[in-house]
């Protein structure tokens, strides 16, 4: 069998390198071709007409006037009169037009008219004593319900809760009349009436979502030695994709669809689209070039998107371009939910961590989400904690990058670094003293630690809490660690080898920015010995073989597996046909500098195309997929750590905190192309300012409505407040043979922890939660001035 | 009960009709008519008013004259993009607040989507595609390349209109100058890192 | 954004003619760029719009012994970088390269900085420029107030002024020149920004058929000012809290002040507290913490945005010792 493995490091002679990636100059010139970019002669133009209410039930839509207006080609009601909208922004109806002022003129014709209903938009605190046990179920808890969960999962509710309301006849028919699934409205009639019961809106909007024990958490703070509690977190984010989410669509022909939908998941797209607009997926073509921006916020067809093929549809197949505007961006189209935590955190006077307790709450929208991973990283050994979900109306959530991980760093890091401050202790050296409990790759991050602290010049630099000030500037240092998995995704590759000497490569996968096309080429040119330039890469299309969606930090690991694979098998395949050529056995040949030669007598050989033409007439494709068993080693990995520094300056008199240094020391397995593997993390770091020091979805409670879905007060770093990044990757031994493993995610945890613990370090007193704001720090300051 | 959704429209219906436009003018009006075009008296003079249909609109982008029919609402960057398929320039916020849609008018960078088409008539419009010679990259493109200046890729042909415009103004500038120089675009991968050497490198190189 | 009918006059009076007499129908394209973001979010929804880029008169930059009069279409840039601008006037040279960014400059005029409507963020979501709920309740008292006044707000208006240039104006005594159908007029600028107390009005002076023409800086002889920003970002933000300070000394004693600070009521906020507190005093940190203390004693902040009270009177402080220690 082919040898797979990954060549040993002095064979390499691109795998590692700084290469630049294949695709910048088209993106430098404005050739590369986005979703966003897609025009077609006589395409339309969508608009969608979204609810200017956090949570109402839509009572009728009269959509006459926009169907006769000129220039309206197709009008499509997304939701129906008597369904409950969830969110300010969600998606009423939807018009195709011959060009985009039309369409909006359109939607401002539609009359909606609403019912209006209680929202919550808030994520503070819970209030003392909701999050039980769920009461009874009101109307409006009903029709929630359904928007969350199948008509047989509310039934059970239903039947479980109780209502809240009389079952008269009058209210069964408008369930009825607003189309409740006939099994609710069973349920209903059956359930048992609980008239005394309060309005369980609070029942409903806060769940107790878990409870965790482990060890003796009661014993071990009886008898600690030193105990810290505080309060973190981080709210609300959104994705902010810079293009925007949406597609364009279009039938060729009454059976076929194609769609350019900007995408974290080819391959996956057809497979989502399918059921709604009732055609196989087989049918459905997806392409996409580049993508303007994901972050996780896209891997689905959203509603909008088979609202466009439904439009087109309704215009006799023209393509219909339906892109989100920035504001809805913002509201509707991904959003991390927030966390926070009150936290106490018990340990010996030496550091070592010995209990923790915690009660988190926090909101992904309507679905309300989980407990992030607190503590994190840290096995702590006694521990309770319990987790307190607010469903509200603010919209859904998406995956963002790391989902879960850099709330979970935010608590759990600044948790440790209060209880250092608290010990008179180096967090440094706490860290360091309780790495025996994060698992598996404690040593690295002892290396890590190492490097960061020399980079940062940690030993000179760092002060006690509050130590080094000048006027009214607070200087401090800050520091977390994170770990991600990224073990490779299944992707499929097709490499061919044509007669002529070209070759190409084709896969379902797609480019987010990270550098996955550079890499691709750079697998096969070295398993072929050819320059990149010789390859052609094609990806983004559903035509081409399946790669899975890249999310999770898994698209490097997946896309470098199969093409090393099928690359390796064709290049055996050529060695066979051309053997006899050279006198010698296939397996005596090898691929360098454009050739094929002998390795033992690199004389006789023959050039890259002279051995192509040995292939006859057919072209010679190879399929390589992973993950593949039969065909080992495992070539991809999974488990990366990281450690972060942040320096931080704070003017104690406005607040305003700025980065000035940062420095992150990553390990991600062998690496493809150290140059864009460095820039995801000078992104990450970038990222990760942002999101420390600006980033926040504000909601009203007011009027429901997201107040800052725009980029002045949605508010991302910019070029002049980015300081000095330093980024070091582990390379060599101990983390070149674990193989290939996902690096998008894991340096975007740290940033907020490190910076939050830095501005902690500069002012001497904690700010509770992200972003750290000038109002933010001004009040810690007071608040600390007072106690 | 329903309740008017502050968004919603103020008065019913929706383009305007030609009759409201008359209605508001505060002065006789005193024409027919021609291709969205007609006339009004104001301070005793005769002037010409545009639309609110379309009208012949002549743009000159990267040297070239381009003759369009457009409602007086497009903006230079929907012309660029929609109708001309002109695409290098991106939609991101269209208010004027991140920079993807970074053009140069009378050789300045400005906001495509902050300037209305009509009124760009007879001033020059740049936009990134002009800025190749052939196959060979601008200096500031090469620049962007070497430094792995873009990630995603949709503020970068924005930003590298405004380094370009930046550089030409300030050919040798300072860290500081580069800041401030480049504050009007926003990238969300983060390449800005890449951004700030692709920059110091033109500077030293003193492109 | 709505349809709408578009002019291009040539002369002032030209102008004026094509305006109306009510706020709304009919709207002035200058740069444009607060303009057509008002109207994408169709806050603003004109039927007709008059560019008046075309009027030459309105452009340029004079300079005489009386002082410097600014064309009211003259971009933030072209200003910024006026040889008179940096060397008589540096605190106004320093307050338009903070303003917004370099492709906003390039676009932006000075007239139409004067005349940008607030971004309080209910009136950018449509809530009006005095943002009640349907019960009447008042978003900004009782909603998210963070960015909103603390100052002049004890009326229906409790937006924050958004021009960042206009207090270091005001500081260096600026007119501003209108024409109108009746002819011309000039006030001071600090008289052009009033309080409105309607939904009908609006947060300036001008008329619905007034244009700016000009705007008049007299001579500033051996004035010192200063202009100081807080904002969170380093460029391209909004800013938390503005001052503007000029001072006319003589020696190292004040003679008279101006003290203006911006992004704390719904107008430029001069202060007369703190510039009696400067009058006759020599500037120490003292005397000018004493005087930002006076410019800020009648703050009444709401519920969250008691932090800009600090930041406000930082600005005053820091506007103050910066003017005080920099050239004239």
């Amino acid at each position: 069998m082919p040898d797979y493995s990954w060549p040993a490091a002095e064979q390499r002679t691109l795998i590692g390198k700084r290469v630049s990636r294949v695709d910048a100059p088209l993106k430098v010139s404005g050739r590369a071709k986005y979703s966003y970019d897609y025009t077609r002669p006589g395409m339309l133009f969508g608009k969608i007409l979204r609810s200017p209410y956090a949570k109402a039930r839509i009572v009728s839509i009269d959509t006459s006037a926009a169907e006769k207006m000129p220039g309206v080609k197709a009008v499509e009601i997304i939701q129906k009169p008597g369904t409950t909208v969830q969110w300010a922004g969600d998606e009423i109806v939807g018009v195709a037009a011959v060009d985009e002022p039309t369409a909006e003129d359109a939607i401002r014709v539609i009359k909606v008219q609403y019912q209006q209903l209680p929202h919550l938009v808030s994520d503070a605190e819970p209030p003392a004593g909701v999050g039980g046990v769920p009461g009874p179920m009101s109307e409006d808890d009903i029709w929630d319900a359904t928007d969350l969960m199948s008509p047989p999962q509310v039934a059970s509710q239903v039947s479980q809760l109780g209502v809240t309301f009389k079952a008269s006849p009058d209210v069964i028919d408008e369930f009825k009349k607003f189309g409740l699934p006939a099994e609710i409205v069973e349920a209903i009639q059956k359930a048992a009436y609980h008239p005394l019961a309060e309005s369980s809106h609070s029942a409903s909007w806060y769940q107790k979502a878990s409870a965790l024990h482990q060890g003796d958490p009661d014993k071990a703070f009886a008898g600690a030695e030193a105990v810290s509690e505080g309060l973190y977190g981080a709210p609300v984010i959104t994705h902010c994709c810079l293009e925007t989410h949406g597609s364009t669509a279009e039938w060729p022909d009454k059976d076929h669809l194609l769609v350019h939908l900007s995408t974290q998941n080819v391959s996956g797209i057809p497979g989502q689209m399918a059921e709604p607009l009732g055609l196989p997926a087989a049918n459905i073509r997806q392409q996409q070039d580049h993508i303007g921006g994901g972050f996780g916020s896209k891997f689905a067809a959203d509603r909008w998107d088979i609202t466009a093929a439904r439009l087109s549809k309704k215009a006799g197949g023209k393509p219909v371009r339906m892109m989100l505007e920035r504001d809805s961006e913002l509201q509707v189209a991904g959003a991390r939910p927030s966390a926070y935590a009150r936290v106490k955190v018990a340990a010996k006077t030496d550091g070592t961590l010995t209990a923790w307790h915690s009660e988190s709450w926090g909101t992904g929208g309507p679905g309300g989400g989980g407990m992030p991973p607190i503590p994190y990283l840290f096995n702590i050994p006694n521990q309770h904690k319990e987790h307190t979900a607010i469903r509200n109306n603010i919209g859904p959530a998406r995956a963002w990058r790391a989902p879960n991980h850099p709330q979970a760093a935010a608590i759990t890091m600044c948790a440790l670094d209060d209880l250092a401050a608290k010990l008179n202790l180096d967090p440094l050296e706490l860290f360091r003293k309780n790495l025996g409990i994060t698992g598996p790759r404690a040593e690295n991050y002892r290396e890590e630690f190492a490097i960061a602290a020399d980079l940062m010049g940690w030993k000179d630099k760092w002060r006690g809490r509050g130590q080094d000030r000048s006027g009214s500037v607070a200087r401090g240092l800050g520091l977390s660690i994170h770990t991600w998995g990224g073990r490779g995704h299944s992707s499929d590759c097709d490499l061919t080898l044509h007669p002529d000497g070209s070759v190409d490569i084709k896969l379902g996968s797609q480019d987010l920015g990270t550098g996955t096309r550079t890499c691709i080429l750079m697998v096969a040119a070295e398993t072929l010995g050819l320059p990149i330039e010789a390859i052609s890469l094609y990806i983004g299309d559903t035509m081409y073989p399946p790669s899975g969606g890249s999310g999770g930090s898994t698209t490097i690991g997946g896309v470098s597996s199969s093409t090393r694979r099928a690359a390796v098998d064709a290049r055996e395949g050529l060695f066979t046909k051309v053997a006899p050529a050279l006198n010698a056995q296939p397996a005596d040949l090898e691929c360098v500098n454009g050739t094929v030669r002998v390795k033992s007598d690199p004389s006789r050989s023959l050039s890259w195309k002279q051995a192509c033409s040995k292939l006859g007439a057919v072209p010679l494709t190879a399929r390589g997929k992973n993950p593949d068993k039969s065909k080992p080693p495992d070539l991809t990995n999974s488990g990366v750590g990281g450690v972060q520094m942040a320096e931080v300056e704070v003017d104690t008199d406005t607040g305003v905190a700025k980065v000035k240094k940062i420095v992150a020391v990553q390990d991600c397995g062998l690496i493809i192309d150290l140059k864009t593997a460095e820039s995801q993390c000078y992104g990450a770091l970038i990222m990760g300012i942002t999101y420390a020091l600006y980033e926040e979805k504000i909601m009203d409670q007011l009027t429901g409505r997201m107040l800052n879905p725009n980029m002045q007060f949605y508010r991302l770093a910019g070029i002049s407040d980015i300081p000095e990044l330093v980024v070091h990757m582990m390379t060599g031994k101990g983390y070149d043979e674990r193989g290939v493993i996902g690096l998008g995610e894991p340096p975007v945890i740290s940033p907020g922890a490190a910076i939050s613990n830095a501005v902690a370090n500069a002012i001497g007193v904690r700010v509770p939660f992200l972003p750290l704001t000038p109002d933010r720090v001004l009040k810690a300051l007071a608040d600390h001035n007072l106690d | 009960m329903p309740e008017n959704d502050p968004k919603q429209p103020h008065d019913e219906g929706s383009g305007v009709s030609r009759r409201e436009f008359l209605k508001i003018s505060s002065i006789s009006v005193a024409a027919v008519p021609i291709m969205g075009t007609h006339v009004v008296e104001a301070a005793g003079e005769p002037v010409k008013v545009y639309g609110p249909g379309k009208v012949p609109v002549e743009l000159t982008i990267n040297g070239k004259k381009h003759a369009l029919q457009l409602e007086p609402r497009v903006t230079l960057l929907d012309a660029l993009r929609d109708h001309l398929e002109i695409t290098g320039a991106k939609r991101v916020c269209d208010r004027g607040e991140c920079g993807a849609c970074t053009v140069l008018m009378d050789g300045k960078a400005v906001y495509a989507c902050a300037v209305l088409a009509i009124e760009t008539q007879g001033r020059p419009i740049t936009t990134v595609e002009s800025l190749m010679q052939g196959e060979l990259l601008h200096p500031v493109q090469q620049a962007f390349v070497d430094n792995d200046a873009s990630q995603c890729g949709f503020c970068t042909p924005g930003f590298v209109v405004a380094a370009k415009a930046f550089l030409d103004k300030h050919p040798q500038p300072t860290a500081e100058d580069i800041r401030r120089g480049l504050s009007g675009n926003f990238c969300r991968c983060g390449t800005y890192h890449g951004i700030q050497q692709a920059i110091a490198q033109m500077a030293q190189k003193g492109v | 954004m709505r349809a709408f009918e578009y002019a291009t006059p040539q002369t002032k009076e030209q102008a004026v003619g094509l305006l109306g007499t009510k706020w709304g129908p009919i709207a002035v394209l200058a740069g444009g760029t607060d303009l057509l973001a008002l109207m994408k979010d169709d806050v603003e929804q004109p039927k007709r719009l008059v560019n008046i880029k075309d009027i030459k008169e309105l452009h340029g930059v004079t300079s005489s012994a009386q002082g410097l009069r600014i064309g009211a279409l003259t971009t933030l840039g072209d200003l910024a970088d006026n040889a008179n601008v940096l060397q008589d006037y540096p605190a106004l040279a320093e307050a338009l390269n903070d303003a917004a960014s370099p492709q906003i400059r390039n676009l932006a005029t000075l007239g139409g900085n004067l005349c940008q409507r607030p971004r309080c963020w209910y009136f950018r979501n449509g809530f009006g420029l005095l943002p009640k709920d349907k019960v009447g309740k008042d978003l900004v008292a009782e909603g998210d107030n963070r960015f909103h006044a603390i100052l002049g707000n004890s009326g229906p208006a409790k937006f924050v002024s958004p021009s960042t240039i206009v207090p270091t104006l005001i500081a260096y005594g600026a007119k501003v020149r209108l024409a109108g159908p009746k002819g011309n007029r000039e006030l001071p600028l600090e008289k052009f920004y009033v309080i409105p107390k309607t939904d009908t009005e609006r947060e300036h002076d001008l008329r619905p058929n007034e244009i700016i023409t000009e705007v008049f800086i007299p001579a500033a002889g051996g004035m010192r000012a200063a202009h100081y920003e807080i904002r969170q970002k380093a460029a391209f933000d909004w800013p938390l809290a503005v001052a503007a300070v000029a001072l006319n000394l003589s020696g190292s004693k004040v003679l008279s002040a101006r003290v203006v600070l911006g992004y704390v009521a719904p107008v430029p906020w001069p202060s007369p507290e703190a510039e009696q507190a400067l009058a006759g005093k020599v500037i120490s940190e003292d005397v000018a913490k004493a005087a930002a203390d006076a410019a800020l004693q009648k703050a009444q902040p709401f519920t969250h945005n008691s932090y800009k009270v600090q930041l406000a009177r930082v600005a005053v402080k820091r506007a103050i010792l910066k003017a005080a220690g920099g050239a004239a």
